[in-house]
């Protein structure tokens, strides 16, 4: 593609911040506040060296839930189960994790790995529903967040509730030292700001490990294929069922990982307060980010930046759901947007190629 | 007499296709007229613009002599005309009462006069003769009851003009006898009806007036009465096409494809072949001839593992292959031309080196030593492809989509003999191209064929399967009824074949 093109591709989010600040500025004025004073307080809070270490803190479980939604999209597939599935995950890593202590980083690696087994068992049966019974990812998932939900409240309240603790609470003990995470604040030279979780190089190597799978390896081919033309994939030779519970392994085993951020680097134990709604947010940001690592990173950073932002609204008055309908405007913008450019793109591609079919 | 339709200079083409070229028609009022032609002549596309489903690029379109610019079919149904897909449009959960008035008012609260509707429907079922009772549910009905529902619905509408669309393909002997004595009343009430089908017996037994269509454009309007079904389908196969030059080298002896007793079922347990057996050996062209719908497509897919067979067997060269998956097929060396390019042969937004590897994915050539796609090579083979085959593109990161329908296919077919196959399926591999890219297939078939290629072919263009294949086999509902030498007959004999006229 010629670089003309390339550049009017990236437009798209750029006009949806545009105008999700110009239709967010009209309801501002309409509840009677200033659109600049407002936008210059976030501006002016979000970017303090204390609320970036939050806006990164924040990015990574985003980042890393958009990246095991945007699996399922590249072959088609709606996994909404990332929520349910990245909570569980978390639950059992915690309550597991904690019954043993090892060399550190063993330790931590044996957390990850029950959290991306217990998140794509999960979301497995999703796609086992899917291909064998013929039911909708887009149903059981949502079912199955619901019943995620139940059985962790019944598990936290039962099962891994410590209840010599003192703490009337519901949550499980707190990880030995050696199965956390520590912060990045010494290595990148930040020791006065809150910690920068451990879990950040991690999370982009998740990136990078995504682009391979997605651009690079013949699994991650037949994927895109099937969700740009499933008819054409199956001639081709993808067998489909085989590669829906595929897909939902490795979103489920993206999923997985969500919760370990927070997790490993913060809260060092399931709580109550553990941050839900991570794996909504995650579809927001890989339909922003278009299921392109980059994208997706930017995606993350701007979501979690509006989000930081946002928490000194209250304390001058304006209401901070402001910032909610700002990422919702952003997004249903972008959606609009994107059709547009692609339907643009593929237009002087066909012009480029009459052109040279009449030289 | 009054004209129903007058049609003028219509032309419609999509991206790659002239689907309609400068069409002329006139349709009396309160006739019968049938329009025959086989799949992808471009009756569908007249009947979706007429329909207003499709906008013409240009031409004119004149219902009751009132020239009409239609936009939606709701223009159509407001002048006066209905159409009965194919496929119904039905819910099966709804009783028929329902599904007549199911869209007519305008959504408000108010209540729906059933009482009313009732009697006005039963008015118009008596009238035309119908025989449908209102308070079934849609999935008591059988496949003719949901046709006439699906008439009810439109002459309801006060449809003065019906099309139906291959309304005989789906009913057995006996519901096309009552269609017709249906039909037959609602002529004679002063209906007009637009027939589409490519049965040439039934046509002549309904229509008074036959329109044929061919490669886009209207070939003659000719009257049933005096008008045999050898000139049919003389128009409808035509014979404007240069031919293909015969074969120089000659058949080798040793066996590429060789099938046993192969039966199938579809979905609704309908035979769709029955005892399929023959061989194909190297360095051969085996033509299937049949009208659409006969079974050859789901030959071919069972034999790339794609549509189910539940008995016989299918050996290519040493392998017994009937356990392999699809995959497995394809790397054995299968290639396959499907019959839609655009849906089933490419992935239209993808570039052209990405779409070299579709179907190939496991062979080494396009794989790294880290199971990774080998784009390297993949352009490699596009580039090869590219200029092998005279594609037109800007290079080869170019997507398919940008590409003509004509250089569409070219890079199919290249991409598909690229890696020396053992076994080539090629299903209506010129189909809506121009003549400068047929010509071209045609050229590197016969070549490829030369140097030991076997070639299974499927063409509704019988010149083609005539001029390309060694030997022909005919298919009439899902059977083998004549083996026959290319050499020694015309598209009208293999036509008579074809539709049943002659075993």
């Amino acid at each position: 593609m010629k670089i003309r093109l390339r550049l009017v591709s990236f437009s798209a989010p750029i006009i949806a911040l545009g105008l999700a600040v110009g239709l967010t500025s009209l309801i501002l004025l309409g509840i009677g506040k200033d659109p600049i004073e407002t936008f210059k307080m976030m501006f002016e809070y979000g970017s303090t060296g204390k609320s970036l270490v939050s806006v990164l803190n924040r990015t990574i479980p985003l980042y890393i839930s958009a990246i095991a939604v945007a699996v399922g999209f590249k072959m088609g597939l709606f996994n909404i189960g990332v929520e349910g599935q990245y909570l569980l995950g978390a639950l059992l890593a915690a309550a597991i994790g904690t019954s043993f202590a090892i060399y550190r980083p063993i330790h931590i690696f044996l957390i990850m790995l029950i959290a991306v087994v217990a998140s794509s068992t999960w979301a497995a049966i999703a796609g086992y529903l899917k291909v064998y019974k013929g039911i909708h990812e887009v149903i059981s998932t949502i079912m199955l967040n619901y019943i995620g939900t139940g059985l962790i409240a019944y598990l936290l309240s039962t099962v891994f509730f410590d209840e010599d603790e003192k703490n009337a609470i519901p949550q499980t003990v707190e990880l030995p030292e050696s199965g956390r995470l520590p912060s990045l604040n010494n290595v990148v030279g930040i020791e006065d700001l809150p910690n920068l979780h451990g879990f950040l190089p991690i999370a982009l190597l998740l990136g990078l490990i995504y682009y391979l799978l997605i651009w690079k390896t013949t699994l991650g081919f037949d994927l895109r294929v099937t969700g740009a033309n499933p008819v054409a994939a199956k001639f081709s030779g993808v067998d489909p069922k085989r590669l829906t519970i595929i897909a939902m392994i490795i979103s489920g085993a993206f999923a997985g990982l969500v919760g370990m951020g927070p997790l490993l680097g913060y809260f060092h134990q399931y709580t109550i307060d553990f941050p839900p709604g991570l794996g909504f947010a995650g579809i927001g940001v890989a339909l922003l980010g278009r299921n392109h690592p980059l994208g997706m990173l930017l995606g993350a950073m701007l979501f979690g930046f509006l989000e930081r932002s946002a928490q000194i609204l209250d304390l001058r008055g304006v209401p901070k759901e402001i910032e909610t309908m700002m990422s919702a405007f952003i997004l249903l913008i972008v959606v609009v947007f994107y059709e547009i450019i692609r339907r643009y793109i593929v237009t002087q591609q066909i012009k480029d190629a009459s052109k040279k079919v009449e030289s | 007499m009054n004209k129903a339709i007058s049609v003028s200079k219509i032309t419609k083409s999509f991206p790659g296709v002239l689907a309609n070229s400068d069409i002329n028609l006139e349709i009396n009022e309160g006739a019968i007229h049938a329009i025959v032609g086989e799949n992808g002549a471009g009756k569908s596309t007249l009947m979706k613009i007429l329909y207003g489903m499709v906008k013409p690029d240009s031409g004119d379109i004149a219902i009751f002599d009132n020239k009409t610019v239609l936009n939606s079919p709701k223009d159509a149904i407001d002048s006066g005309l209905g159409m009965v897909h194919q496929h119904f449009m039905l819910a099966d959960n709804l009783t028929v009462l329902e599904s007549v008035i199911l869209g007519i008012d305008k959504a408000t609260f108010k209540n729906i006069n059933l009482k009313r509707y009732t009697s006005e429907i039963t008015e118009v079922i008596n009238k035309y003769n119908l025989n449908i009772d209102l308070n079934k549910n849609i999935d008591e009905l059988g496949v003719g009851e949901k046709q006439r529902v699906e008439i009810l619905k439109v002459l309801f509408r006060g449809a003065k003009i019906l099309i139906l669309d291959e309304p005989t393909a789906v009913l057995v002997p006996q519901e096309v006898d009552e269609l017709f004595n249906n039909l037959r009343d609602l002529k004679n009430n002063g209906v007009t009806i637009i027939f589409i089908s490519h049965k040439l017996d039934e046509v002549l037994e309904i229509a008074e007036d036959i329109s044929v269509m061919r490669g886009g454009i209207m070939v003659n309007t000719v009257s049933a009465d005096g008008i045999s079904k050898k000139d049919l389908a003389e128009m409808m196969i035509g014979k404007s096409l240069p031919k293909p030059p015969k074969r120089q080298s000659s058949i080798s002896t040793s066996e590429i494809l060789s099938i046993e007793n192969l039966s199938a079922v579809n979905e609704n347990g309908k035979k769709v072949f029955e005892n399929i057996s023959f061989k194909l050996n190297s360095s051969e062209i085996l033509g299937i001839a049949g009208v659409e719908g006969n079974g050859q497509r789901e030959i071919v897919e069972a034999i790339i593992g794609i549509h189910d067979y539940e008995t016989g067997t299918i050996k290519l060269e040493n392998n017994t292959i009937d356990d392999f998956s699809i995959r497995e097929r394809l790397n054995l060396g299968i290639s396959f031309i499907p019959e839609d390019r655009q849906a089933q042969a490419l992935i239209m937004d993808m570039s052209l080196t990405n779409n070299v590897i579709l179907g190939r994915q496991s062979l080494a050539k396009y794989k790294t030593k880290l199971t990774t796609v080998n784009l390297t090579n993949a352009a490699k083979a596009s580039e090869s492809v590219v200029e092998n085959f005279d594609v037109k593109t800007p290079n080869t990161g170019t997507i398919a989509t940008a590409l003509s329908g004509g250089n569409q296919q070219k890079y199919v077919v290249g991409r598909e003999l690229e890696d020396n196959p053992t076994l080539l399926i090629a299903s209506q591999p010129t189909r809506g191209i121009d003549i400068g890219a047929q010509a071209l297939i045609w050229e590197k078939l016969r070549n490829t064929r030369d140097e030991g290629l076997g070639v299974l072919l499927i063409s509704a263009d019988l010149e083609e399967l005539i001029g390309l294949s060694d030997r022909i086999v005919v298919i009439y509902q899902g059977q083998f009824v004549a083996e026959l030498q290319p050499e020694e007959i015309t598209p009208e004999i293999l036509g008579s074949y074809m539709t049943g006229l002659k075993k």
